[in-house]
């Protein structure tokens, strides 16, 4: 959608200052007690980060699938998993450099998509979540069984061979940290990238109105199969950077559980908004790295059961948090924000209607043309 | 005479698309008033605002009350009997559990219903979806006749029956009408100069004329130009 | 020939389970149109409390085994109700909110079990009859199988006659078949959604005590596992439909046995695989959208 000149730069100046912080992020002594484990430049640290950036990536591109294409998929663990993985097996069975590596990870990845989106696009709504359900199962059943390739359920190890000194170790997790930065900005933009193309706006439309889309001549199976191959390419990037982060995967990487951990970011963040799902990762991944701290600290231990148990648990927490979400604040941090801002605008002057409007008409016209 | 149903600037909305713009009418609390226009124009979902069924807003009053902000089961205990278009019986439930499904009240009127329809007695335990057309309009009918309601809305009750069979159900009709007011969307004209004696013509979401049936009728170039049709024919769809 | 037999057998006894666990998810959905995420915490919880219950007795005798049953039918049913009062009920006709609370609410209760009976497994027993096995044309068959048969024949029979005879029944298979004409009969469906997700609470709970000694252990696991499987037979069934989750029930169960008995072990994989054949072929299932 468009908007005045002035507003289309503000949010693009923003992005690019957010990103240059936290790429200068390491070299600084910056600490947040109470959310970081230390200074921004330990090793600890940044590895929480790194991972905070890799579910944010995770975010990012489920929320393609269900902000964008309204497409609610129970199976994207399963790309997740093929960036994981298919990294992880193809340098162990390959036995090539890091980088040809990690491109036909991603291409396996694509691969698996488009096969796995093709079939699942001829159906809709529950049907669909069902066999992106099922598919995802298939790929968690061929996982825990071949423990020769996969590891199966021990999970697999980073093949060191050939990856580069300068991402393997404690010591260079400020490397992977600035790899994950690329990641997740790499993610950000896939999906900046689907939302602004015509693509996104047939596969936008098509959640509101499938017959409207198809009566204009527009194939809203096609758009969609490119929104769902995008997100799972993005979702596989983060896969890999989890390999390399963790030096290893587990088969929970293409577990169910994985997918709707997801969704409750997505949701906590807001659907439909992508800073949201960034901000959906961040803080469910920073959450439940505090809470698991606080669940074995001296102040817990010494409560009674019946609340000790519930506070132990940083699931039982998130749950909770997630429900009251759902039901009072169904539009998410994003949401919540942006109706609040709306509100604000709206008692301003007309002439921002007048914006909006012209706005939705342009909108409008990208999908008519 | 006063009014049973007083329809003020009723909007309604499916799946976030209007469907009806800007309807209001009375209806008063004896005899048939018909709801004519071409098809498209809201006819149904007016109906449909009415029981709740879809999204509305706009003002709809039940004698004294409002029923506009209420949930459709309680409208229809109020007293609002619903007739939909394509009878909606549940073909999976015999006629016997059809009619009970439909009794509210404390002394249903089961001896009505066997008078105006001995077809349906004989055919209790028959499954509704193995019914015809007709038979299933019965049930249709005897459900909203079954208890003491206030007004019934029926929708299209002729659609896709044969002749005869449209005769019978004009006939039910015309008895049940004796005992309660009736809002009656129909497309077969002859139905409706026979039964209804006021009419309100629909276009585009909006009213564009009320009055008497038969002077509506009998004008050829206003129901041309409202209806799209020549009142000789107008046997719908 | 005996092995046959054996994956025959055990086939329709898993069948039986998938039942118990899957007839609830059709209901629900058919009538509310609700994808219930939380009901393989309900199995879970009903699971555990009814072994806390039969170790507290006797777990080994039949009158605390049959106790533990109906008290895991209690327990499911109530914790269904509650569910549905609190979180479904106020997020009326938004189904894909509801979805997401059941969602968190399996989220949150799989925790919290963890958090109560910890990660682990905990291995129980109960009859000794149940250990043993019964030989049936050369196959030895282990006899909970039969248990499992017998007690979702009932729970089947039961739920046949509800919907048939009863008054409750019969707005419930009206429901599934036209939701908004139900209401414009001046009926108050949503008592009928407590109802129904308290039945298959219960069934679930039934489900639960049965399948910890299937398994030999009790763990917040053991539902989310069932789940999927109870998932893929609502599906393949037709959501809505009862007799379509029994068929389906002991069609994916015996398909599962085979392949695990002669296809190396591919059981859950074959069952994926019907699924997603299935779905594609015919999206509605295989008996669409009637109660019974």
């Amino acid at each position: 959608m468009t908007r005045t000149s002035r507003s289309t730069f503000v949010p693009v100046i923003v992005g690019i200052a957010v990103v240059v912080v936290l790429a200068i992020l390491p070299l600084l002594n910056v600490s947040i007690p109470g959310v970081l484990p230390g200074p921004t430049y330990t090793p600890g640290t940044l590895a929480l980060l790194s991972l905070c950036m890799v579910y944010a990536a995770l975010a990012l591109s489920y929320n393609m699938l269900l902000g964008t294409a309204g497409l609610l998929s129970f199976g994207h663990a399963l790309s997740f998993g093929a960036g994981a993985y298919g990294l992880g097996i193809v340098l162990q069975s390959l036995q090539m450099p890091l980088w040809p590596s990690v491109l036909i990870a991603v291409l396996g990845g694509l691969v698996i998509a488009v096969v796995t989106g093709a079939v699942s696009l001829r159906v809709s709504g529950i049907p669909f979540a069902m066999v992106t359900l099922a598919f995802a199962q298939a790929a968690s059943v061929l996982v825990r069984r071949n423990a020769q390739i996969t590891g199966g359920e021990e999970g697999l190890s980073l093949p060191t061979a050939h990856v580069p000194d300068g991402l393997v170790g404690v010591v260079n997790t400020r490397n992977l940290y600035w790899f994950a930065l690329v990641v997740v900005v790499m993610a950000y933009l896939i999906a900046l990238w689907i939302d602004r193309s015509r693509l996104g706006h047939v596969a936008g439309a098509a959640r509101e109105n499938e017959l409207r889309v198809r009566v204009l001549g527009l194939s809203p199976y096609r758009a969609k199969l490119v929104v769902f191959v995008a997100a799972a390419v993005a979702a596989s990037l983060a896969g890999i950077a989890y390999l390399l982060l963790q030096s290893g995967t587990q088969p929970h990487a293409v577990s169910a559980d994985l997918t709707i951990t997801i969704l409750v970011m997505v949701v906590l963040g807001g659907v439909g908004f992508r800073w949201g799902a960034v901000v959906g990762g961040v803080v469910y991944t920073l959450l439940d790295q505090r809470l698991t701290v606080l669940a074995r600290s001296d102040a817990i231990a010494g409560l009674p059961d019946v609340l000790r148990i519930p506070l132990s648990e940083p699931l039982f927490l998130l749950g909770v948090l997630f429900i009251i979400v759902v039901m009072f604040l169904p539009g998410g941090i994003a949401g919540t924000a942006d109706a609040l801002v709306r509100r604000r605008r709206a008692r301003r002057a007309p002439v921002s209607f007048v914006e909006a409007d012209r706005a939705d008409d342009v909108a409008e016209q990208d999908v008519r043309v | 005479m006063t009014d049973i149903l007083q329809v003020r600037g009723l909007r309604a909305w499916i799946s976030g698309q209007q469907v009806v713009e800007d309807v209001s009418f009375d209806v008063p609390e004896r005899g048939v008033t018909a709801i004519l226009g071409r098809n498209g124009v809201g006819k149904t979902s007016t109906l449909r605002a009415i029981m709740g069924l879809i999204s509305r807003r706009g003002e709809v009053r039940l004698g004294d009350e409002r029923i506009d902000g209420l949930l459709t089961h309680r409208i229809a205990r109020r007293g609002v009997g619903y007739v939909p278009e394509d009878r909606e019986v549940f073909a999976g439930l015999t006629v016997a559990e059809n009619l009970a499904l439909a009794e509210r009240d404390r002394s249903p009127r089961r001896e009505l219903v066997a008078e105006l329809f001995p077809d349906l007695t004989a055919r209790m335990a028959q499954r509704a979806g193995t019914l015809s057309g007709g038979q299933q309009q019965m049930v249709s009918l005897a459900r909203a006749l079954l208890n003491e309601n206030r007004v019934l809305l029926v929708d299209e009750p002729t659609k896709g029956l044969a002749p005869k069979v449209v005769d019978d159900v004009a006939a039910a009709l015309e008895r049940a009408a004796q005992t309660v007011p009736i809002v009656l969307v129909e497309q077969n004209l002859q139905v409706v100069r026979r039964l209804a004696e006021q009419a309100v013509v629909i276009a585009a979401g909006r009213v564009v004329h009320t009055g008497a049936t038969a002077d509506i009728l009998d004008d050829a170039d206003l129901t041309r130009r409202l209806l799209g049709v020549h009142a000789e024919q107008g046997a719908g769809a | 020939m005996s092995t046959v037999v054996l994956a025959l057998l055990t086939g329709v006894g898993l069948g039986a389970l998938y039942f118990l666990v899957s007839s609830g998810l059709s209901l629900i959905y058919g009538l509310m149109h609700v994808l219930n995420f939380a009901h393989g915490a309900f199995l879970s919880l009903s699971a555990f409390i009814g072994w806390e219950v039969a170790r507290r007795l006797d777990a080994a005798n039949w009158g605390g085994f049959v106790l533990s049953i109906l008290v895991g039918a209690v327990v499911g049913a109530l914790f269904a109700a509650l569910t549905e009062l609190a979180l479904i009920r106020p997020l009326y006709e938004r189904h894909i909110e509801q979805v997401l609370v059941t969602v968190g609410l399996s989220f949150a209760a799989i925790a919290l079990f963890n958090g109560i009976w910890g990660t682990d497994p905990v291995y129980i027993a109960g009859p000794a009859w149940l250990d043993a096995t019964t030989s049936v044309l050369g196959a030895k068959v282990p006899n909970v199988y039969w248990l499992l048969i017998v007690v979702a024949a009932i729970v089947l029979g039961l739920m046949v006659l509800f919907l048939r005879r009863t008054r409750y029944g019969i707005i419930i298979r009206a429901g599934v078949e036209n939701r908004a004409m139900v209401t414009a009969l001046g009926i108050d469906v949503r008592r009928s959604f407590t109802l129904v997700f308290a039945i298959g609470g219960a069934a679930a709970g039934i489900g639960g005590v049965l399948a910890a000694q299937w398994a030999g252990y009790v763990s917040s696991g053991l539902g989310q596992t069932l789940l999927i499987f109870a998932f893929i037979v609502t599906i393949i069934g037709g959501l809505g439909s009862l007799p379509g989750a029994a068929i389906a029930s002991v069609l994916v169960a015996v398909l599962q046995q085979f392949a695990n008995f002669f296809l190396a072990g591919t059981g859950d994989f074959i069952v994926v695989v019907l699924l997603a054949v299935v779905l594609l072929i015919r999206p509605s299932g295989l008996l669409g959208r009637a109660a019974i």
